[in-house]
């Protein structure tokens, strides 16, 4: 499994320590909210609204220089649109490698 | 360029934002993490900018371009790519950047948009319907200046916020107004003869009752405009 890192954020800040920290806040923040916005819907069967949910969360990916992630989710998100789970697990453990990485910073 | 950016994502805003700092000739106005609040904040305020996000619940990036009377230039953002084709449908959409959007990309950007208000300024008075050099007119279709020579020109449509022009040759397709392109028209040669169509009298295959032939057109003459269409006419 690929793992996250600063690479875009540390490019994109230029030096800038309070933007980074700022930045890192505010995905601290966003990223469970709409995690548990996903969850919420995956659980309800709203897998339209899931496919939404995915969609905002593939930025995060992104962010986090998950490119091989990024495909899974991609692909999970076309799913949902169809009301497909497949590549709810693999999607899952995205989620999962995210929320521990970002605990670590 | 004094703009303002739209995206339900803290993060993309945030991001946006140390984007823009990076640009001296960039002033952000303000953020909206909807389209709702930057619809009102636009009733108010003039932009030349709009970075504006595609998937936004409820109301997305495209119902915001269709809502918006005279839009500005904008930039989507968006985490697709499928979108590029419908965006670029739009004439007030001046690039589409996929996130993460990366400084070069987004330099690259600016200087698109920098290059489309240059070109307009040239003729502030008009929105799309620019300038007059002789017998041509130029038009701005899909951010090209089109060359048609005016006596060339049979008939102008209104259609919504879009002009259809119709020449000998070709047809064109215009984001402006009947008004603008009638300002730009030689008087003796052109006339309004109904709110939506503007004739080239010299044109003319007949008049019956309230309505011309033009070509193939038949085109309606409102009751007001008859009169001054009768005073063009050299009547035996």
């Amino acid at each position: 499994m690929e793992q996250p890192n600063l690479s875009y954020i540390n490019e994109l800040s230029g030096g800038d320590e309070s933007f980074k920290n700022k930045l890192i806040a505010i995905i601290k923040k966003e990223f469970p909210e709409e995690k548990a916005i996903y969850i919420k819907n995956f659980e309800a069967h709203n897998f339209k609204a899931s496919a939404e949910n995915v969609h905002k969360l593939k930025h995060k990916i992104s962010i986090l220089g998950l490119e091989k992630s990024y495909k899974i989710a991609e692909r999970y998100e076309d799913n949902l649109k169809e009301n497909s789970t497949s590549g709810e697990e693999a999607f899952n453990n995205i989620l999962k490698t995210i929320t521990d990485y970002l605990e670590t910073l | 360029m004094n703009c303002i950016i739209i995206d339900d994502e803290a993060t993309a805003r945030t991001i946006l934002a140390q984007l823009c700092s990076n640009v001296p000739s960039l002033n952000i106005l303000e953020e909206f993490p909807n389209a709702i609040q930057a619809i009102k904040y636009l009733n108010q305020n003039e932009v030349d900018l709009i970075f504006l996000d595609i998937h936004m619940p409820d109301f997305t990036g495209f119902d915001f371009i269709e809502t918006i009377k005279n839009p500005p230039k904008i930039i989507l953002t968006t985490s697709d790519s499928q979108f590029a084709i419908e965006a670029f449908e739009y004439d007030c959409i001046v690039d589409y950047l996929v996130k993460p959007i990366a400084l070069p990309r987004f330099e690259k950007a600016i200087k698109k948009a920098e290059s489309v208000t240059s070109v307009l300024t040239q003729a502030p008075e008009n929105d799309k319907v620019e300038t007059i050099s002789g017998n041509d007119l130029y038009v701005n279709i899909d951010r090209r200046l089109i060359k048609i020579d005016i006596p060339s020109i049979y008939l102008i449509e209104a259609k919504g916020d879009y002009i259809h022009v119709k020449t000998e040759d070709k047809n064109y397709t215009v984001h402006s107004t009947l008004k603008k392109i009638e300002e730009k028209l030689p008087k003796d040669l052109f006339l309004k003869v109904h709110r939506s169509y503007v004739i080239n009298v010299q044109k003319i295959i007949d008049i019956e009752d309230n309505s011309v032939l033009i070509k193939k057109d038949v085109i309606p003459v409102s009751r007001s405009n008859r009169p001054e269409l009768m005073k063009r006419l050299n009547l035996l």
